[in-house]
């Protein structure tokens, strides 16, 4: 019985080495129509982060000459590379792998395909064949902190954010600046869940920042929880990711959004004209990749137009949302006056502004 | 701390703690009939289904309830399949019950993803609930919630008081002593398994009608596990179960509000002390000895004709 085992596995592990070769051939047949791959860490169906992705995928599906196929619900790690390796034997020519956990094995494989175009979203990690790209949701989330600082009247945000990593606090941190602009007596209390996405944790977590007397919930999570707990309660909140509003017709003030349909879409263009380049890039307001969604009817003119116009500011550059003077909860100055905080410095935050209640870690 | 934010805890307490309750009973009793079931995960969320599903095709949340239980306990029932018709070992098979249940309910549910459902309305009990404090923590909720405040006392009456409930905890000591009475120790164990089940799947149920009012994916995010780990801790016994479910909930809740109130202890670290209290009761459970540990036949097959 053990023999029988072991040569099954021996079988197994040699099927597994030959499949590359195997279907070598294709690669060749598939020359002339672009195949795009595309690994998702969660299912599609739930308007959240995949789902996202694959807006630009079903774009890229529509041209002609263009073939796209995705997997969904691929965890990160060993199941991961064996997903890429799969599409890179299959003959795709581009591949598109949009969680933080694929860049080590995408990084491995795109040294052994030099001809496959890797694009790896939310990592660090390029290369000459290798994107990664990413985007600054964080001046979407500056100005959404505008909308909820003028529409607190506690003058107390609950924020329900996801794990302590530099994206999430640089978020609370752009969104606290944004409400600290518009009304600098307000306070943003945090919230960590420890989950992406889980609705009823999430929701649990608005309940005990409701409790405690904040009256905007905003949220760095997949799920509509957090905007649910808002709409019971009848506070407001701040939506992400896509616009939260059917979740809470009578709470949703605004959300940031983003729009990966645009990224894709310049990509392909420039991959088939030749011109693709690979690289870092991090996209923001100016790019059109993020965005805030169409406002609540509850929020007035004046606060729109306000906002309206911080937008126009940042878009055409004469704005950063980290510019000096940034103290963090201590006091400690951060960024002096008349400097921008650099790239480096927003990619490791792992300290909160002055005016979030919490613990960055 | 002000008062208000004390009871508002207390009542997020209750809440927290249903789910788990109705979890941990359902183990709990599949557990003194012998039977170690860990597909409580994989059963509570097709329960978390089920609920949804007939709620979304009928609206009416007490069929969907009992359509919840009825279908953990099918589920369930394949459990009795491997272990008490085939003998296979219940460890795996408990696991392979979570893994299955899990998928099962990602496949079936993916069409449904984001569907709100109407579920049960919260309805505060006349007189009671005007009481200060008690009334708001115990009695300004949905029916879910009151039937689980009377389910331990029902178990622990049915472990104690009926020769059905005797018999059953009978095979979850010493089955052959059952067989001697002129009873089926196997019988009792199907009982045990498909009626804890049925209380598995009410607590998911409760995730889908009442917590969150929609179906999505992971619903149940570990709350299965956290139930299997509350019988332990509860000694086997049913209002212990009650004691630690509400222990577990309001710590729970109790580390958000302590996160949204600003102090200083690290949220990770609030978040391990259930897990902790749980090896602390399972040493101290193992130090007393036997009368407080686990059922002495938990987790042996019974030989076919033995």
């Amino acid at each position: 019985m053990r023999f029988f085992n072991c040569a099954a596995a021996f079988l197994a592990v040699c099927g597994m080495a030959l499949l590359p070769f195997a279907s070598s051939a294709s690669a060749e047949d598939a020359a002339k129509n672009v195949k795009v791959g595309f690994i998702y860490v969660s299912p599609v169906g739930d308007e959240g982060w995949s789902w996202m992705h694959d807006q630009g995928r079903k774009m890229m599906e529509e041209l002609p000459g263009v073939e796209t196929a995705m997997m969904e619900s691929v965890p990160e790690g060993p199941d991961a590379e064996r997903a890429i390796k799969n599409m890179c034997s299959k003959g795709y020519n581009v591949i598109v792998a949009t969680s933080f956990g694929y860049m080590d094995p995408m990084a491995k494989l795109a040294r052994r395909h030099p001809d496959i175009t890797f694009l790896h979203c939310s990592g660090y990690k390029h290369s000459d064949n290798m994107t990664c790209y990413f985007g600054r949701i964080y001046e979407a989330r500056y100005l959404t902190g505008m909308v909820a600082g003028a529409m607190t009247k506690t003058n107390e945000i609950g924020y329900v954010a996801a794990f302590p990593i530099p994206e999430v606090v640089r978020g609370i941190n752009a969104f606290t600046l944004g409400v600290r602009s518009v009304n600098p007596e307000a306070k943003v209390r945090v919230v960590w869940t420890r989950t992406w996405y889980s609705p009823d944790d999430e929701k649990k977590a608005a309940e005990g920042l409701l409790d405690v007397g904040v009256d905007v919930i905003v949220q760095h999570q997949n799920s509509a929880g957090p905007q649910v707990a808002a709409e019971e309660r009848g506070a407001y909140s701040v939506g992400y990711n896509t616009d939260m509003s059917s979740a809470a017709p009578k709470a949703h003030l605004v959300a940031a959004v983003w729009d990966w349909k645009k990224f894709y879409e310049k990509f392909i263009n420039e991959y088939r004209a030749g011109t693709w380049k690979n690289g870092n890039y991090w996209y923001g307001l100016s790019d059109g990749i993020v965005d805030i969604s169409a406002y609540g009817d509850m929020v007035p003119a004046d606060v729109r137009a306000k906002v309206d116009a911080a937008k126009a500011s940042i878009v055409n550059g004469t704005y950063k949302v980290f510019s000096g003077p940034v103290k963090d909860q201590e006091g400690k100055e951060r960024v002096p006056a008349g400097q921008v905080a650099p790239d480096e410095m927003l990619l490791s935050m792992d300290w909160f502004v002055e005016g979030v209640i919490g613990t960055a870690r | 701390m002000t008062w208000d934010i004390f009871v508002a805890l207390l009542a997020a307490t209750v809440l927290a703690g249903t789910p788990l309750l109705y979890a941990t009973m359902g183990e709990l009793i599949t557990e003194r009939s012998g039977v170690l079931n860990l597909g409580v995960e994989g059963m509570m969320i097709m329960g978390a289904f089920f609920a949804f599903i007939v709620e979304y095709k009928t609206g009416n949340p007490w069929l969907a309830t009992l359509a919840a239980g009825l279908g953990a306990a099918c589920i369930g029932f394949l459990h009795g399949v491997v272990c008490l018709v085939f003998q296979g070992n219940q460890t795996v098979s408990g696991l392979a019950l979570t893994i299955f249940g899990v998928g099962l309910s990602d496949y079936l549910g993916a069409p449904f993803i984001g569907q709100k459902t109407v579920g049960f309305q919260s309805f505060d009990i006349p007189l009671l609930s005007d009481i200060p404090v008690l009334g708001p923590v115990f009695f300004q909720h949905d029916p879910l919630v009151y039937l689980s405040f009377v389910l331990p006392w029902v178990v622990m009456w049915f472990f104690r008081r009926t020769s059905l409930g005797l018999a059953l905890c009978a095979a979850g000591e010493a089955p052959e002593a059952v067989r001697a009475a002129g009873l089926n120790p196997v019988r009792m164990r199907w009982l045990g398994i498909c009626a804890g089940a049925f209380f598995v799947g009410v607590g998911g149920a409760y995730l889908s009608l009442c917590a969150t009012h929609l179906w999505t994916h992971n619903l149940t995010a570990g709350k299965g596990w956290i139930a299997v780990a509350l019988v332990i801790f509860a000694f086997w016994r049913p209002r212990r179960a009650l004691l630690g479910a509400y222990l577990f909930g309001g710590i729970m809740a109790l580390q958000l509000r302590m996160q949204a109130l600003g102090t200083a202890i690290p949220s990770s670290l609030m978040m391990m002390l259930p897990y902790a209290l749980t090896i602390l009761a399972l040493l101290v459970s193992s130090a007393r000895g036997k009368g407080r540990s686990a059922p002495a036949a938990l987790g042996e097959n019974i030989a076919p004709g033995a």
